[in-house]
């Protein structure tokens, strides 16, 4: 026997930490380093709940959503890239909109 | 509790510790080393929660792929060796929301989850995850693969040198 809540508790402390980091970090790689904690704080409810109702659909998003968050990552990065070269500087505050 | 619930509790402390040392440490390359080892917390969590596949999928593509990338991109930023000085913003909204967010959903699966015990359901092997996804979900995996080329070609365009 197992309990659910311990897994549920921990991705919910993930996923407000996660929040936290990327309201509270300025350089851009660290906040696409934030995102990823959310992702996966989400995964892990995801492989819970397959637990909880004895099924594997939660599984299968599961490596969906980590497909997806390769391919944001690849992406953001290469934008943070140019952003760098373009400007030297990542600083999220410092992006002039418009 | 079980032994099993012991397990899970501590390594759920390590993957929210190790967390709380990526949003606050002040050395740019340690963040993404503590991130390695938030990631490897979780994926023990999905072995304990018997998610087989999902746990080395996750070791190979979040800590082999996704974090090298991440330290690729902190090198190429040219971020310095050592202690930054201006990672962070002023900390009150920031502890406001995420900490609302965070304790807030903490408690409500607390309270949710709190008499629930289940029994270790079977193991997700590659091969029940496999029969799942190419029996019922053959179609989202499929665009999957079409995204992923999508964001790869998008990627390339982006770093190139001029366009």
């Amino acid at each position: 026997m197992l309990q659910p809540v311990i897994p549920m508790v921990t991705a919910a402390l993930l996923f407000g930490i996660g929040v936290f980091g990327v309201l509270r970090r300025r350089n851009a790689v660290l906040v696409l380093l934030c995102v990823e904690l959310m992702l996966n704080a989400v995964n892990l409810i995801l492989v819970t709940s397959d637990v909880v109702r004895a099924q594997i659909t939660g599984q299968v998003f599961v490596l969906f959503v980590i497909v997806i968050a390769a391919a944001e990552v690849g992406v953001g990065l290469a934008l943070v890239l140019r952003l760098f070269r373009l400007r030297a500087n990542i600083n999220v505050d410092d992006v002039e909109l418009g | 509790m079980t032994a099993i619930d012991v397990m899970l509790s501590a390594v759920g402390l390590v993957a929210v510790g190790s967390a709380l040392a990526v949003v606050s440490t002040q050395h740019l390359v340690r963040a993404g080393l503590w991130l390695v080892v938030t990631l490897g917390a979780v994926a023990v969590e999905f072995l304990l929660l018997r998610a087989e596949f999902v746990a080395w999928v996750q070791v190979l593509i979040y800590v082999g792929a996704v974090v090298v990338l991440l330290l690729f991109a902190v090198m190429l930023t040219r971020a310095p060796i050592g202690r930054s000085t201006d990672l962070d913003r002023p900390i009150g909204p920031a502890l406001l929301i995420g900490a609302g967010s965070g304790l807030g959903l903490a408690g409500l699966f607390a309270w949710v989850f709190r008499d629930m015990r289940v029994n270790p359901p079977p193991t997700g092997s590659a091969q029940r995850v496999g029969e799942a996804i190419f029996g019922d979900w053959v179609l989202p995996f499929e665009v999957l693969s079409v995204l992923l080329l999508a964001a790869l070609v998008g990627a390339i365009v982006l770093s190139k040198k001029d366009t």
